[in-house]
């Protein structure tokens, strides 16, 4: 956990990744899950965020 | 001197032509050699999307082409992403993408390593499983309807047959319950074979000698099926699955000629959704936002693929 945050304060590729396949997980999950409302409502914005972290993040250094 | 395909090509060459490119960089050439592709790449690919998101922002539609389009700026998303019709067909196309991607994976994973094992007509029987793979999705639809007639169908004689049931007291299709269902058997029995073909290509690339050193260790096969066969298949059960849900995220021809989206709108859709708000609506603005969100959510999902080719190259 501590490498991982290590990781995201030096701009390190991989924990940004990390980062972004997590909220593009989280994002789709919202996208389609049958609780709330609401979690439908901002998934769209969760997953473009996601999304456009990891095309950011991929051009980081390892 | 032997002639290799380069100089065969260079005699080849037109003396005008070899003038000409002659003056020219390697840069200039290898531009030559890139310009097309490009061009359609832009043309074919980019530009639409760019026209898309545009789009998304006004309340254009493309059957009223001498109206001026208005920009409604967000409004389009705001109200797709606040619509809970457009939410249940997005829960349709979870129930439809996770039973699917389970099933094919399940059924996929375990011929595969049955197909491994060696047998006489090994080759016969990868044939014949992946026979439906090859079948134009519209074709699958059609006939899986007629499996799937009350009266007349195989499929409710069939379970009539091991159930006791009486077989027209069901009706796949028509039925709100068992629609989901039908869609998501049809598919799984059309690309369960890809699934497996993934897997098998994993299960051969596993070399013997780590099977020999395991046997050497007395493990047990079990303890080899988990501790070896599982861990260096998983990349490629990986891949299977990311294509499969991609690919399923996209499903259209095959539900429409199935069900249509019905009863009501228990299997429409995402895609099918769009369809119908796009070309028979023709709210194109409204569609063009709700196709950017699918777009945005396929291209995440094609991010983590790749992600995950990557991986799996450097293994």
């Amino acid at each position: 956990m501590t490498n991982f945050l290590s990781g995201l304060l030096r701009l390190k590729r991989g924990p940004w990744e990390m980062l972004a396949t997590i909220l593009i997980g989280l994002g789709v999950f919202m996208l389609m899950q049958p609780f709330a409302l609401w979690l439908y409502t901002y998934s769209f914005i969760v997953t473009l965020v996601g999304t456009v972290m990891f095309i950011v993040v991929s051009h980081f250094k390892d | 001197m032997s002639k290799t395909p380069i100089t065969r090509a260079a005699a080849a060459t037109p003396v005008r032509v070899a003038r000409k490119v002659r003056g020219l960089s390697d840069r200039a050439i290898a531009w030559i050699f890139v310009g097309p592709t490009i061009f359609l790449l832009l043309a074919i690919n980019i530009f639409p999307l760019i026209w898309t998101i545009r789009l998304s922002f006004t309340n254009f539609k493309a059957n009223r082409l001498n109206r001026e389009p208005e920009w409604v700026g967000l409004r389009n998303y705001e109200r797709i992403l606040t619509d809970s019709d457009i939410w249940l067909n997005m829960q349709a196309t979870a129930h439809f993408l996770f039973w699917t991607i389970f099933f094919q994976v399940l059924i996929g994973f375990t011929l595969a390593y049955l197909i491994n094992k060696k047998f006489k007509g090994n080759d016969l029987w990868t044939t014949i499983i992946v026979l439906p793979m090859m079948l134009s999705p519209a074709v699958v639809g059609n006939f899986w309807k007629f499996l799937y007639q009350p009266q007349i169908g195989l499929f409710n004689y069939i379970v009539a047959f091991f159930t006791g049931k009486d077989p027209s007291s069901f009706e796949m299709l028509g039925s709100v319950d068992l629609a989901p269902w039908s869609i998501v058997i049809v598919d799984t029995w059309m690309w369960t074979p890809f699934v497996m073909l993934i897997c098998l290509a994993g299960l051969r690339s596993i070399p013997d000698y780590i099977y020999e050193a395991a046997e050497v260790d007395r493990a047990s096969k079990l303890r080899q099926f988990f501790t070896i066969t599982i861990p260096m298949v998983l990349p490629f059960l990986m891949l299977a699955v990311l294509f499969r849900g991609i690919e399923n995220f996209k499903m259209f021809d095959l539900v429409v000629q199935l069900t249509g989206g019905g009863p009501g709108s228990t299997t429409e859709l995402t895609s099918i959704n769009l369809k119908r708000e796009a070309f028979e609506k023709w709210r194109t603005g409204y569609a063009s936002a709700y196709a950017i969100i699918l777009f945005v959510t396929v291209f995440g999902l094609a991010s983590i693929y790749v992600k995950a080719l990557n991986k799996v190259k450097e293994r």
